[in-house]
């Protein structure tokens, strides 16, 4: 069970704040002329899907460490099914990637519910990184081979290493924080994806300058500047969730949400060079899961270190 | 006159289960979503013709369709693979209704056209795969047989539709029985008729190409 005091402050917190947004969205829809422009129509599908998000991770929540694994391991299944989509497969690779699917995935969040970590922390850095390429060498096919397998790489190590970082912080042993580690999940989750918003935001009223125009159109200096510097206020506020002081927590949210920038950046790079605006079509409004979640699979694994490193014994 | 094996208009609950659990699993293995792309759902008594290359192709079609459609609409499977053993004229009919036609016939009660029309003349539609066979060449659609030509001539108020399914060759690849997960879509198209004293030949390829205009990854070589 999660702490009640501050799972309470973040779920009215969180609610509050999803009915402002759909109170507002309601309103301009309400007074624009019809038929609604594309741009209002999709704020309230992502508005939508948030709460859908939203109700999602706190239910998962409610079940502590068995919730959060599931939870995630879905998330992993979804990410993954579009990186394997979108990138060249062969015939050949029908077991490999029946084995992403099938062993790597279930094995990875079985090695997280049991809080093995040495185990988690090479299972497919070391184990699949050698034994996927070996498999596909074996069946014969070299059509391509480097392509191919690079790219099962990078979907299990984006889609499943990255993604299990999130679960994997209720492993973590920080002293006088016992019972209290689905919090840094909440901490991690909500400045990650609130810098999103912000850096969103903060484009669309100030943002001038491209910052990587070849990569993406729309990730402004402005915007990037902006968005971090209120996510790391955001993550001042929020440390009452944490173990980290108010200073700490802004430094360790700004870390965090660089890197989730990072991620977002290296997404929209992998979308273009496949000629893709979007991952999928999973969530309304966002695109797929890969959409919502590149930058929490950046920050994941760097958040998970920074605190294992200066937070437990 | 072999069997015809619709023995009501609705499905039987065997039927009915089948088709909710494979649509239920289409749907968590491929996330598949129908794209409307010049034509839109409806109940009228359609010709759905579809590229083919996995045994998932017309479970993923029929998923893209209203349960009350699917009830009326029936995939033509091979009799020479699906008629083979007791088991498999099992699955093919009693589960998943499809029609049984012979590929090479020389009695004329099997004759593969009449066959299907007395499908269509109870009102039902149709899956049909104009290729006749699943591809498993680099060829990205093979030409079509006749059958959607002869059919056509004989109903021309069925509407033929044509579908593209795209991924299920890398989901479930000839050879395989266990899926891998992939994202798929349906492209439904515009309506193909023949037009007046259009040859058998010029209507085919012309079928076949609308059909290949539909593939939104026309660019992908897997």
């Amino acid at each position: 069970m999660p702490p009640m005091h501050e799972t309470m402050i973040l779920v009215i917190g969180l609610v509050g704040v999803l009915t402002t947004a759909s109170l507002v969205a309601g309103i301009l829809s309400w007074r624009a002329p019809k038929p609604l422009s594309s741009t209002l129509v999709n704020l309230t599908q992502r508005i939508n899907a948030w709460w859908v998000m939203v109700v999602a991770i706190t239910v998962a929540f409610f079940f502590g460490r068995t919730g959060m694994t599931i939870l995630f391991a879905l998330i992993s299944f979804a990410a993954l099914r579009e990186f394997v989509t979108l990138t060249h497969s062969r015939r050949s690779d029908h077991w490999v990637l029946l084995g992403m699917f099938g062993l790597i995935i279930p094995f990875q969040y079985w090695l997280v519910w049991t809080a093995w970590y040495g185990l988690f922390t090479i299972f497919i850095p070391v184990y699949c990184f050698l034994l996927m390429p070996a498999i596909t060498a074996l069946n014969g096919d070299t059509e391509r081979f480097l392509e191919r397998v690079s790219a099962q790489q990078w979907a299990v190590m984006i889609s499943v290493y990255c993604v299990s970082h999130v679960p994997a912080l209720l492993t973590l042993n920080v002293p006088g924080f016992e019972g209290r580690n689905l919090l840094l999940i909440a901490f991690l989750i909500i400045t990650v994806q609130g810098s999103d918003v912000l850096q969103y935001i903060f484009g669309k009223l100030f943002g001038k300058h491209l910052l990587s125009p070849a990569v993406s159109p729309s990730k402004t200096w402005e915007g990037l500047v902006g968005g971090l510097a209120a996510s790391s206020l955001l993550g001042a506020l929020l440390s009452f969730l944490t173990p980290f002081s108010a200073l700490q927590a802004a430094a360790v949210a700004l870390v965090a949400c660089l890197m989730g920038f990072l991620g977002g950046l290296v997404a929209s790079a992998i979308k273009r060079d496949q000629g893709v605006k979007d991952w999928g079509h999973l969530i309304e409004g966002h695109g797929g899961m890969m959409d919502r979640a590149d930058s929490l699979v950046f920050a994941a694994p760097v958040f998970f270190h920074t605190v294992r490193y200066f937070w437990t014994v | 006159m072999t069997k015809l094996h619709l023995r009501a208009n609705t499905f039987t609950l065997l039927q009915t289960v089948t088709s909710v659990g494979l649509s239920a699993l289409a749907w968590v293995v491929t996330g598949v979503r129908p794209i409307w792309n010049g034509s839109q759902p409806s109940e009228r008594q359609r010709i759905y013709f579809a590229n083919h290359a996995s045994h998932g192709d017309f479970i993923l079609l029929s998923a893209c369709l209203s349960e009350k459609v699917r009830a009326r609409t029936h995939a033509v499977a091979a009799a020479e693979y699906w008629g083979k053993s007791r088991l498999r004229r099992y699955i093919a009919e009693d589960m998943l209704s499809s029609v049984l036609i012979h590929r090479q016939w020389t009695d004329e009660a099997q004759n593969p056209i009449s066959i299907m029309l007395s499908v269509l003349d109870q009102g039902h539609s149709l899956i049909l795969f104009p290729e006749g066979t699943r591809n498993t060449s680099d060829e990205k659609l093979l030409p079509f047989r006749s059958g959607l030509y002869n059919l056509s001539m004989a109903r021309p108020e069925v509407e033929l539709i044509p579908c593209w399914i795209e991924n299920m060759s890398r989901v479930l690849p000839k050879g395989q029985f266990l899926p891998v997960p992939l994202l798929c879509r349906v492209v439904f198209g515009p309506a193909v008729t023949i037009a007046p004293g259009e040859a058998r030949r010029a209507f085919l390829e012309r079928a076949r190409q609308t059909l290949l205009a539909l593939n939104p990854r026309p660019d992908r070589d897997d």
